[in-house]
């Protein structure tokens, strides 16, 4: 019971804020496949900081795992200015550009991560080799029966996703910003007849949503692999996706269903694990958290309302 | 400003007419990308980008190599690349298919899987005689392509399910539990990849002697070839062609015109999905033997790149998957000898993909220059 949900909510949570991202970028009218894309890139810039400013500067394991997530952000933010630019200023298809977008990703990071290991570090290897990340156990609440698992064994990062996940709930849902940014999605018309900038709002949306997966891919890249290479293209931005549209574009129901995902997840490999099955059978556990999101789309899609404008292209003219 | 304008008519007349366009700006997409490629060869491996694209050619047999090894030559080479290409065609097809009825299809890669799998454990294992076993293995694989298409097609049409999301996730469930399989039942233990299949079922006729060569002969790229005419007279000569592009046009006026857009929307998928399986059985059982547990074909997500290059026109598909074949077959030799990083060829890839997206971009602003030139020569 307690691995379940140790193990489920750290991977639940860089999901949901990963998710989060989505619903910046979606609720801005901009379709955003490539979440994919961002959180692989993201783990790619961290992780190099990180191995970089522990080879060349000797910094602490503390120092490094700081900045390998602020160069996440940074990495991940300037990656999704290229869709930003591809979508909204190229007026690309944005489910198209989307994919084209991950797949430039995996090609890229592989080649960077080959290139720079050799040239900097000279080393012919193609990951970056972190430490997995320390956890803490909170004294006293972690004593509570049951809810204590919740605060058993957290990875800092966590700790950051639930602060960074509030203050996006907050932005999005009560102030100015978040309403206009919600309406560029419905009616992108009216809010250029209010006066405002159509395509900055978005712009800013995705740069959001490309900061946002950038914790995750470093989130990812400390916990599960513990290290950064082209294995953390596991498909988990197109599962955030799923998440999304499961938990109808808004917060609150997203974090339900990425919760979901998580203990589906956990819960599959405790299970082989209990049952003294050969690991091969993890290969079936794997399929949980998919096979879920389709049966679970198939009950509910019907009652989706994704946002009205999402995917047009924003058009001045158009009437 | 003199010299600014004849810049910007010689770049229009270059360009064309819209028809032209059709052409001229993948060639600019692929021009660019190129370019690019070799700035990043020159400047960050410090190798000759000319002489890096030469060895991607020489990879392929498509120019000489300097020497080869016994029973090999120029032609073994592109026999291997023809090999390599015949997937990718059939795969590039599946994704036009699904485009021209307006839906992506990015599950490719879980199809060829799905058809790929299937066929070698029907088929690939048995002890049929081969003019049995070949065809068997082109049905089964086309089959079970289709059903795996037209799931996702119907899974749209009855619940409305995003097909992305829902190829997505079919892509991986197919990649677990086929890995399952595999490593429980057919796993070779040397190779850690499943077991061969048998030769009567091979669709390329391994090493065969032809003369003092030994050469790969595939014979799914006569299937790929005629896949290309029979899709090119689907579309535009029949009436499901037609309805099937009505729908990818404007769903709405489809609708409005009666067609049925729900039985369309399966049926292109389906025949996406069947094209799927047909890459994956010259992928699995023609161009490699075997199956490696818990990878999906990159073909799948590259052919994703030759369909939109090739603007999802048939015969242009032969020429933007030859090219886009060129560039990852190629890599292995370029890199060898080069000392470039084989990953650029995949780098470049990606940076044809993106200038391709933005095809309608270049599109408009060569439209905005030749408005303000023939504005400009009212004025004067």
């Amino acid at each position: 019971m307690e691995r379940i949900i140790v193990d489920g909510l750290s991977f639940s949570l860089p999901l949901f804020i990963m998710a989060i991202g989505g619903i910046y970028s979606e609720k801005s009218g901009i379709v955003n496949l490539s979440l994919e894309g961002f959180q692989g890139f993201g783990a790619f810039t961290g992780a190099f900081a990180a191995v970089f400013a522990s080879r060349s500067f000797g910094a602490d394991a503390t120092t490094a795992y700081v900045l390998a997530i602020l160069f996440a952000v940074i990495g991940a933010c300037v990656y999704s200015l290229l869709y930003a630019l591809v979508c909204i200023q190229f007026k690309a298809n944005q489910t198209i550009s989307g994919v084209v977008l991950n797949i430039l990703a995996t090609a890229l990071t592989a080649y960077l991560t080959k290139f720079l290991n050799k040239r900097l570090f000279e080393a012919a290897s193609d990951k970056f080799v972190l430490e997995v990340s320390s956890r803490i156990t909170v004294p006293g609440l972690s004593e509570i029966p049951v809810l204590g698992y919740v605060f058993t064994d957290i990875y800092p990062f966590e700790i950051l996703i639930v602060i960074v996940a509030v203050i996006a709930w907050y932005v999005l849902y009560k102030t100015p910003y978040g309403m206009n940014l919600r309406a560029c999605g419905d009616n992108p018309h009216a809010v250029d007849a209010a006066g405002l900038p159509v395509g900055r709002i978005r712009l800013i949306a995705v740069l959001v949503s490309g900061a946002l997966s950038g914790i995750a891919g470093i989130s990812f890249a400390y916990s599960i692999s513990a290290n950064f290479s082209s294995s953390i293209y596991m498909g988990y931005g197109y599962l955030a996706i799923a998440a999304m549209i499961f938990g109808n574009w808004t917060i609150l129901p997203t974090l339900g269903s990425c919760l979901l995902f998580g203990f589906a997840r956990s819960g599959g490999y405790y299970l082989v694990q209990q049952l003294g099955m050969p690991s091969s059978y993890s290969d079936l556990v794997m399929i949980l958290p998919y096979a879920l999101t389709l049966v679970l789309l198939v009950f509910f899609s019907k009652y989706n309302r994704s946002p009205r404008a999402l995917g047009e292209i924003y058009d001045k003219g158009k009437r | 400003m003199q010299s600014k304008h004849t810049w910007t008519k010689t770049i229009l007349k270059v360009m064309g007419d819209e028809k032209r366009q059709a052409v001229t700006i993948p060639l600019a997409a692929i021009l660019l990308s190129l370019i690019f490629g070799a700035v990043v060869i020159g400047v960050l491996g410090g190798v000759n980008p000319l002489e890096a694209y030469i060895n991607l050619l020489k990879g392929c047999g498509l120019l000489p190599k300097e020497s080869y090894a016994g029973y090999k030559s120029i032609l073994t080479d592109f026999a291997s690349f023809l090999n390599a290409w015949t997937p990718m065609l059939l795969a590039a097809l599946a994704v036009a298919v699904a485009m021209k009825a307006g839906l992506f299809n990015i599950g490719v890669s879980g199809q060829m899987l799905v058809g790929g799998f299937i066929a070698s454990i029907t088929v690939g294992y048995s002890s049929l005689p081969a003019p049995v076993a070949m065809p068997l293995v082109v049905a089964v694989g086309f089959l079970m392509g289709a059903l795996t298409g037209g799931f996702i097609g119907w899974l749209k049409y009855r619940f409305n399910i995003n097909e992305v999301v829902s190829s997505i996730m079919i892509n991986y469930i197919a990649q677990y539990v086929i890995a399952f399989f595999i490593n429980t039942f057919f796993v070779n233990p040397v190779t850690r990849q499943s077991q061969a299949v048998g030769k009567n079922a091979r669709l390329t006729f391994m090493d065969t002697l032809v003369g003092n060569l030994k050469i790969d002969i595939p014979l799914g790229i006569i299937l790929a070839i005629a896949c290309v005419f029979i899709l090119r007279f689907l579309l535009d000569r029949t009436c499901f062609g037609f309805e099937v592009k009505a729908v990818g046009a404007s769903r709405s006026a489809a609708r409005y015109a009666g067609i049925d857009v729900g039985k369309n929307m399966v049926m292109s998928m389906a025949i996406s999905g069947a094209l799927a399986g047909l890459a994956g059985v010259t992928y699995y059982l023609g161009y490699y033997g075997s199956i490696q547990p818990r990878v999906l074909p990159s073909t799948g997500f590259d052919s994703i790149a030759v369909a939109l290059l090739a603007n999802n026109n048939p015969v242009g598909i032969i020429f933007s998957s030859f090219l886009i074949t060129v560039l990852s077959k190629g890599s292995t030799y370029m890199s060898s000898a080069s000392g470039v990083e084989s990953e650029i060829a995949a780098v470049i890839t990606g940076i044809i993909l993106l200038f391709s997206a933005c095809g309608v971009y270049m599109r408009y602003l060569i439209k905005k220059m030749k408005d303000r030139i023939s504005e400009e020569g009212r004025n004067a």
